[in-house]
């Protein structure tokens, strides 16, 4: 009945059998992740929604739970701009003093206290989340209260290994607004070393709320990062976020997002940028379930040398979504003949009042623009840049939050100086 | 400053240019005119530097230096400066930005202290005072949503910021108005003096009514085929390019 299982599957669930009776949580709800896991395993490119996101490169690596904080204690969170706001730290998946002086009306728990775990893809196998059930042993529980504005919080993740060593990060955050209340949350993952971070994360938008959600990912460039976040946004309330993903060999961000009540409004920004042999993948998956909601993605790829990027974006309009306003783009900026970028939009329409669009382009860098700069003393290598971080500005641009704005635009600039070098 | 000597050059294998030889001293403004295909826009792009336009023959120097054998960035560094008959536009990014880093890439590459953006906002206002050009301009993204007009005299805003040594106007004439014809002139006029070129690329003579020219040459086939002083632009006006086609031959 078991699926033939290759070493990564077998090395996560040894890592299971390992830790579980240690893990936090409903024991009930891990075994059966367990148990689809054993009979699914990794998807292979033959299932759909992982054709153009092959995993074998994860054969090679044994994914330990890392040694409770062995090597955290020995590293120091990178210094971060004390204006970003409070912060919360993971260090190789586990809470370090999650204590900051918060704002008020945030309450905050750690996942090992407040275990919550459910499944919430519908019925289908979804291997990242499953991994996560299966493995989560940390994270971040928050809920900020009715009415109030939290400003700015920071979740930072950082991975170190210890040399030689692969570890697995399975980290779980559930993110609740109740109505009216206000959060810009700024997560940071980075690290360095081999590793494989699998994120979770769980959020809840009452009505009104509005979630304003700005990810630098930065991880290291022998990392693994296959993440989720699974988000259900209340009547009137706004989930907007900004995905800037620069690091790991191998990288899959999923996100699903139910809109549930009327009026509810996603609007997702994102950009990656590859180069080498870095694979990067931005899933999305729309949910339109109640009528005049709106979403809007606009998804920018930068991509160099052998490295290929994918975005899979689907929205569904359910039955009686009807004054839906769907709207989707995808444009990529190939640096190189040997950079590939696979797009796959998909509109799913079951209401028959809908607005919705997608578009998708992709192209190299207009010889004339270069000439244009060139002409003017501009060097080559500084005026391909600039062009670069132009098609990068309109996406940039949306991010409200100067501070975190100004981050991504210093990121994007000390990627684009690794690229010259 | 400006030594061409027989100089050819082709685009896409077609020889366009068929050698040219043209000196333009320090100091002076010389028109290049002639009908559509005589090699016009080719020869400010072979001037340039811009890539597809081979050189299949001749020699071009400026100030003494092989032109040819630099990279476009190298000849802006050297001094010149084309002002494209069709300005790009670049979505994305500031008009002000632009100009800073161009003017800071050349300064840099002189071995010149770069300006700060209070410094040059300073300098850009003044020289855009000068030419009647709003100061928006400097917000919006290069060239993005600018008429025809609009971009003539943002290329004319960049040589008056840029300052070359010898500046090509590649029909920055066409499609504009008196008024703007008169901003584009009163710009190249401000630069002249003993140490600033000009070669005046145009299909008319009216622009060479605001800026006299001290030489006008007829190019014909990828060929100088007349030589003159200003009187020969009106000469032109009057009789057009069909007499010269029948006197080349």
């Amino acid at each position: 009945m078991n699926a033939i299982l290759d070493a990564p599957a077998r090395g996560f669930l040894a890592c299971y059998e390992a830790t579980k009776n240690l893990l936090p949580g409903d024991a009930g709800v891990r075994e059966q992740a367990a148990r689809l896991f054993r009979a699914r395993g990794l998807p292979t490119p033959r299932e759909e929604a992982w054709k153009y996101t092959p995993l074998r490169a994860l054969n090679e690596f044994d994914f330990k739970t890392p040694a409770a904080r062995a090597a955290s204690e020995a590293i120091s969170a990178p210094a971060l701009a004390a204006e970003l706001g409070p912060r919360l730290s993971f260090i190789n998946g586990r809470a370090q003093n999650l204590s900051p002086e918060l704002p008020n009306g945030i309450r905050l728990e750690s996942f090992a206290e407040r275990p919550v775990l459910g499944m919430t893809a519908d019925g289908q196998y979804n291997f990242i989340e499953t991994l996560n059930v299966m493995l989560a042993a940390d994270g971040a529980v928050l809920e900020v209260t009715e009415g109030q504005d939290a400003h700015t919080l920071v979740l930072l993740h950082l991975a170190a290994p210890a040399e030689a060593e692969a570890i697995g990060l399975h980290v779980r955050h559930r993110i609740t607004l109740k109505r009216k209340a206000r959060l810009t949350l700024i997560e940071l993952a980075t690290g360095a070393g081999r590793y494989l971070h699998n994120p979770f994360i769980e959020i809840s938008l009452e009505e009104g709320a509005s979630l304003q959600h700005v990810r630098l990912q930065e991880e290291s460039a022998q990392a693994f990062h296959l993440g989720a976040v699974a988000a259900k946004i209340g009547a009137g309330a706004r989930y907007d976020a900004f995905f800037l993903h620069l690091g790991a060999q191998l990288s899959r961000t999923e996100l699903h997002v139910m809109l549930e009540q009327p009026s509810a409004s996603f609007r997702f920004g994102a950009a990656q940028l590859l180069r080498g042999a870095q694979h990067g993948d931005i899933t999305t998956e729309i949910f339109h379930r109640a009528p005049g909601c709106a979403s809007r993605q606009t998804v920018k790829s930068v991509i160099d040398e052998r490295a290929r990027g994918v975005f899979q974006g689907r929205i569904t309009v359910e039955r009686g979504a009807q004054k839906t306003d769907g709207y989707q783009m995808n444009q990529a900026l190939l640096l190189s003949s040997e950079a590939e970028i696979d797009s796959k939009p998909q509109l799913e329409i079951y209401a028959d009042d809908v607005k919705c669009s997608h578009g998708a382009t992709v192209g190299e860098i207009d010889p004339e623009q270069i000439f244009y700069l060139r002409s003017r003393g501009v060097p080559e290598a500084e005026a391909r840049g600039i062009l670069v971080q132009a098609f990068l500005a309109e996406a940039l641009e949306t991010v409200e939050a100067e501070t975190a704005r100004n981050m991504l635009n210093a990121a994007v600039e000390r990627w684009w100086e690794g690229c010259a070098q | 400053m400006l030594e061409i000597s027989g100089l050819a050059a082709a685009v896409n294998g077609q020889q366009i240019l068929n050698g040219i030889d043209l000196v333009v001293p320090s100091g002076e403004v010389h028109a290049i005119m002639g009908p559509n295909g005589s090699g016009k826009s080719t020869l400010a792009y072979v001037l340039a530097g811009r890539e597809g336009y081979e050189v299949t023959a001749g020699s071009v120097r400026f100030e003494g230096r092989d032109l040819l054998a630099l990279s476009p960035e190298e000849r802006a560094v050297a001094g010149v400066f084309l002002a494209f008959q069709y300005p790009v536009e670049l979505p994305g990014v500031g008009n002000a930005n632009f100009l800073r880093t161009a003017l800071n890439a050349l300064r840099r590459a002189r071995g010149e202290s770069e300006l700060d953006a209070v410094q040059f906002l300073k300098l850009a206002r003044a020289e855009a005072k000068r030419l009647s050009i709003p100061e928006d301009m400097f917000k919006r993204n290069v060239n993005v949503g600018f008429s025809g007009g609009e971009k003539k005299r943002n290329e004319v805003l960049q040589l008056a910021i840029l300052r070359p040594k010898l500046a090509i106007l590649d029909e920055t004439d066409s499609g504009l108005d008196i008024d703007a014809l008169k901003i584009v002139a009163d710009g190249v006029n401000a630069l002249r003096g003993p140490d600033f070129s000009a070669l005046v690329i145009t299909h008319y003579q009216r622009l060479l009514d605001f800026i006299i020219p001290d030489r006008v040459h007829v190019l014909l086939g990828g060929r100088i085929v007349r030589s003159g002083g200003p009187e020969l632009a009106r000469e032109l006006e009057a009789s057009g390019y069909a007499g010269l086609t029948a006197e080349a031959a």
